[in-house]
């Protein structure tokens, strides 16, 4: 019997991993899909990634390295190339292993499985459907670890901060973008990050959107919304996070329709106590460093509730995603005095009004915002007293 | 001289049919070539469509295509274990949510019996919604088809063909007919892979049949109207919302919207009827697609803001006739099976049993035939990563081992595109649509494929 099962080698996994072990944790392991650890910096092939962590800049692959060799330094069971298929109440989970099918029973899982973009498929884009519409993070995966390219000439869709670092990955490997598309009037990416495309030269087409994809075998063309023709011989579907959490949506864990994550509380815990999560499972999505701080911060609460020390989870109050919020995480708050951590929230629309917390009709908390989808909005809790009778906590930004 | 000498039978068309034909006549004994524009079989009709093993229990009374499926169901079911193919025992609800469908439900059921599905009757709501409780509570009453199946919708056309390789056949792709001459007993195809000479050829054209028709006979009498559906495909954490196969009232035009489990694991919903010229493209578009997912949710109210895994289109070879066109011109050594619509998963067995008669020579078939195994595809079945030596899971989302790739890329058929990859394995057809395992699949299937997954290397 494990101690601690960590489903997934990522940053957040491994910083979990190297806090329970410095914690004094003694049987804590890594089960990682992948032949090794170290997660989506693996093929993200550009600084800036270890500024906090190692206080310097690496590269994704670099960064990945050295968390991998960290893991394994401190102890940490890793096994590697084990696929988790189910997870079952109490810490019990299966998996795929090199010598068949595993049964792997843990005092505590951490499930740490990332975030992906969302494919072309679940987009709804149209036309036929031929080879060459990729997401950024296969891109990654073709140019770093395989050394190949999947077109010469594409359409970037999207100018999230990621859709920036796809350009810039293409145009380090030989690939022309041809256009990038973006559905909304401006770019995601925060200036001045958000001119990146235009200083590139490539031309940018706000408020439009592929209506079909033209190729027999190979994507050959598209047609945008606004009636344009673009040649092409690829699509890159950038951004559009989805938390990787098809274990959990399969599972007993109650999961968040807004997140899309599983719903835990401040210390990371889910509907069934043996299971822990975090990193952008939790949520889309964050950077790397962030996975990693709070992958660290949950492997500590991970190391408290063996130990004893965690507050019952019958006593929560819920917290709810109320209007113009798209999601909040944590949506659950163990009651303690003082409530510590924080709230992190998106918004599904650019919204100016007030950001409000509050319990029937106690205001816990205000201030003036102004904001955009994908923007990190982050509440401090100990700045909030809920009443001793609350149930629910509304977040909500109000005119 | 042409290549591999003088064939009792030439196969136009590696669809299903084409596929079971081949099968059918190389276990009679006769010399088969089945001729294969594509890249692979089933590059056609076959290629897309809802997988489900009919019955016939709402069929034209007394049709060919009734007895075909009949007969196609019974083989099927007779032969699948030794081609180790999956069956979803589903059975079917023919789901009434108006008044008038209600009333139509006695009929539907009376049919049924005069089809010979005896076993087909009428539930009320509450047994409907017992059998379905995620149904939603709309639904008025509904006929209960108990052995209306799914199945794996390409392993089972593999499975003939590789059946028919085992034991003698012979499969030709990229080679498309051009033309042909009928002369003293014998045709004479020609085909972008040169001439091919056979006694006798059965046209299994799909999508083409009309065509192949004209260029081998100099006429047709039936002519293709393509007939596209749409798909979604369902997260497989929607399995568990629905275990049977839930079907509409039927029009006169179409079986209409369907949602299905399938035999991977997930929940399906399509197909739309769109007529259109192009026999080629099967293009989806974002309403149809939305409206698509929106029907199943309303049917099915959980599947509100459930995860999309995939979606598809098929083409319908439909003709300006209900029926099949299947035509015998015995003299002429030649058969056509076409116009094999909406039902030709399930009765292609049976199509190839009636090709088999119309043919009507003598031949010496086998004594001890071979039976190869599909690939372990199924969902409900043992995969392959369960048992150890699998070297490495390469797709994640579907649990795709190397093995399996390696055997697809190998084997008597290897798989020669990406389409046929993950027709053979499932690769890449999983929730994350290829984020994770597209770039090993292009490193795997390197030097592999005519149009290959990467165009090239990168340049640093
Ligand atoms: C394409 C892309 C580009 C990004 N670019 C940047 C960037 O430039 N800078 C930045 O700071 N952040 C970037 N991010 C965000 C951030 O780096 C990653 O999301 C970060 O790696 C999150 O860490 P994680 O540990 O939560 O998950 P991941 O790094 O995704 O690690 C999850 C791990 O879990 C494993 N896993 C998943 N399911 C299972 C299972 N069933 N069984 C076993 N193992 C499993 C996976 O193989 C993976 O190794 C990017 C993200 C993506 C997707
Ligand atoms: C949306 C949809 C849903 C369906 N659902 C079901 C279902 O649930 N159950 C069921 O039983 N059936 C179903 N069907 C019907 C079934 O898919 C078809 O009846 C069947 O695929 C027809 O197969 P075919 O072999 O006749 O044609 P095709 O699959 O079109 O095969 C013809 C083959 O011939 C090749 N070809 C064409 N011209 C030439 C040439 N000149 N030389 C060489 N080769 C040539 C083509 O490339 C093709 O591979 C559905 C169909 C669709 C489209």
């Amino acid at each position: 019997m494990l101690d601690v099962a960590i489903i997934g080698g990522g940053p957040a996994g491994i910083a979990a991993a190297l806090t329970l072990k410095a914690r004094g944790v003694r049987r804590v392991a890594i089960l990682e899909r992948e032949a090794v650890l170290g997660g989506v910096p693996r093929h993200c092939g550009h600084p800036p990634f270890g500024l906090r962590e190692f206080g310097r800049i690496l590269t994704g692959p670099a960064y990945a390295r050295r968390l991998a060799a960290l893991a394994e330094e401190a102890g940490v069971e890793i096994l590697p190339r084990y696929s988790v298929t189910a997870l079952q109440p109490g810490g019990v989970v299966q998996a795929a292993t090199p010598n068949g099918a595993a049964t792997i029973r843990a005092r505590r899982v951490l499930l740490a499985t990332g975030a992906r973009e969302a494919p072309r498929a679940a987009r709804f884009v149209g036309g036929d459907r031929p080879l060459g519409v990729l997401n950024t993070g296969a891109l990654q995966a073709y140019v770093h670890l395989h050394g190949l390219a999947p077109f010469r000439r594409p359409v970037v869709v999207g100018t999230e901060l990621v859709g920036l670092s796809a350009l810039a990955t293409c145009r380090s490997h030989g690939i022309r973008p041809v256009a990038v598309v973006e559905a909304g009037a401006r770019p995601v990416a925060r200036w001045p990050l958000g001119l990146f495309p235009k200083l590139l030269g490539i031309p940018t087409y706000f408020n439009d959107g592929i209506e079909e994809i033209r190729g027999h075998g190979r994507v050959e063309a598209v047609r945008l919304r606004g009636g344009r023709e673009l040649t092409c011989d690829g699509v890159l579907l950038t951004g559009r996070f989805l938390p990787e959490a098809s274990l959990a949506r399969l599972s007993h864990l109650a999961l968040d329709p807004g997140s899309l994550g599983p719903v835990i509380d401040q210390y990371g815990r889910c509907s069934d106590g043996a299971y822990f999560a975090a990193g952008n499972l939790l949520r889309p999505i964050e950077t790397a460093g962030w996975s990693f701080r709070e992958g660290a911060a949950i492997g500590g609460y991970i190391a408290d509730d063996l130990a004893g020390g965690l507050p019952a989870m019958e006593e929560s109050i819920n917290i709810v995603a109320g209007e113009g919020v798209k999601f909040v995480v944590p949506q659950r708050l163990a009651r303690v005095t003082p409530l510590r951590g924080r709230l992190q929230l998106r918004v599904e629309a650019a919204i100016s009004g007030r950001l409000r917390v509050s319990s029937e009709e106690a205001v816990l908390y205000k201030r003036r915002i102004s904001t955009r989808p994908e923007r990190r909005i982050l509440i401090e809790l100990d700045e909030m007293r809920p009443p001793r009778e609350a149930r629910q906590l509304v977040v909500e930004i109000v005119p | 001289m042409t290549l591999g000498g003088m064939f009792d039978v030439a196969i136009v068309g590696g669809g299903v049919v084409g596929c079971a034909v081949t099968r059918r006549f190389v276990l009679e004994g006769a010399k088969v070539v089945l001729l294969e524009k594509g890249a692979d079989i089933l590059s056609g009709a076959s290629k897309g469509n809802s997988a489900i093993l009919h019955t016939g229990f709402d069929a034209p009374p007394d049709s060919l295509e009734l007895a075909c499926m009949q007969a196609g169901y019974a083989e099927y079911m007779e032969i699948r274990e030794r081609l180790r193919l999956p069956v979803l025992e589903t059975g079917a609800i023919v789901a009434a949510w108006t008044e008038e469908e209600l009333a139509k439900l006695p009929g539907i059921v009376a049919q049924a019996h005069g089809n010979g599905a005896a076993d087909v009757r009428l539930l009320t709501r509450a047994e409907v919604l017992a059998r379905e409780p995620e149904l939603s509570g709309r639904v008025l009453g509904g006929a209960l088809v108990p052995r209306e199946h799914v199945i794996d919708p390409w392993s089972a056309p593999l499975a003939y063909v590789l059946q028919a390789l085992a034991n003698g056949g012979e499969v030709r792709r990229h080679t498309e007919v051009l033309g042909g001459r009928f002369a003293d007993g014998a045709w004479r195809l020609e085909t972008s892979g040169g001439p091919v000479e056979a006694a006798y050829v059965i046209n299994c054209a799909g999508l083409y049949g009309d065509v192949v028709d004209e260029r081998l006979t100099g006429a047709t009498a039936f002519s293709i109207k393509p007939r596209k559906g749409q798909f979604v495909v369902f997260d497989k954490a929607a399995a568990k919302l629905l275990r049977t196969i839930l079907l509409p009232v039927p029009t006169e035009r179409t079986k209409g919207i369907v949602v299905t489990p399938t035999a991977f694991g997930n929940l399906l919903v399509g197909p739309t009827a769109e007529e259109q010229e192009s026999r080629e493209r099967a293009a989806v578009d974002e309403p149809t697609l939305r409206m698509l997912a929106d029907k199943a949710a309303e049917l099915v109210p959980a599947l509100a803001g459930m995860p999309v895994t995939a979606v598809y289109a098929g083409i319908r070879p439909a003709t300006e006739r209900k029926e099949y066109r299947v035509r015998v011109e015995a003299e002429r050594h030649y058969i056509v099976l076409g116009g094999i619509r909406s039902t030709g998963l399930t009765a292609a067995l049976g199509l190839a049993q009636q090709a088999w008669r119309l043919y009507a020579r003598p031949h010496a078939a086998p004594a001890a035939p071979l039976w190869p195994q599909a690939p372990r595809l199924a969902e409900h079945g043992p995969r392959d990563w369960q048992s150890p030596g699998y070297g490495e899971i390469v797709c994640h989302c579907e649990m795709v081992t190397k093995r399996e790739i390696e055997a697809a890329l190998d084997g008597p058929l290897p798989a020669q595109d990406y389409g046929g990859l993950k027709r053979r394995t499932r690769a890449g057809m999983g929730r994350c649509q290829g984020f994770y395992c597209n770039a090993r699949l292009a490193e795997i299937t390197l030097g592999r494929f005519a149009d290959p997954l990467a165009v090239g290397a990168e340049h640093a």
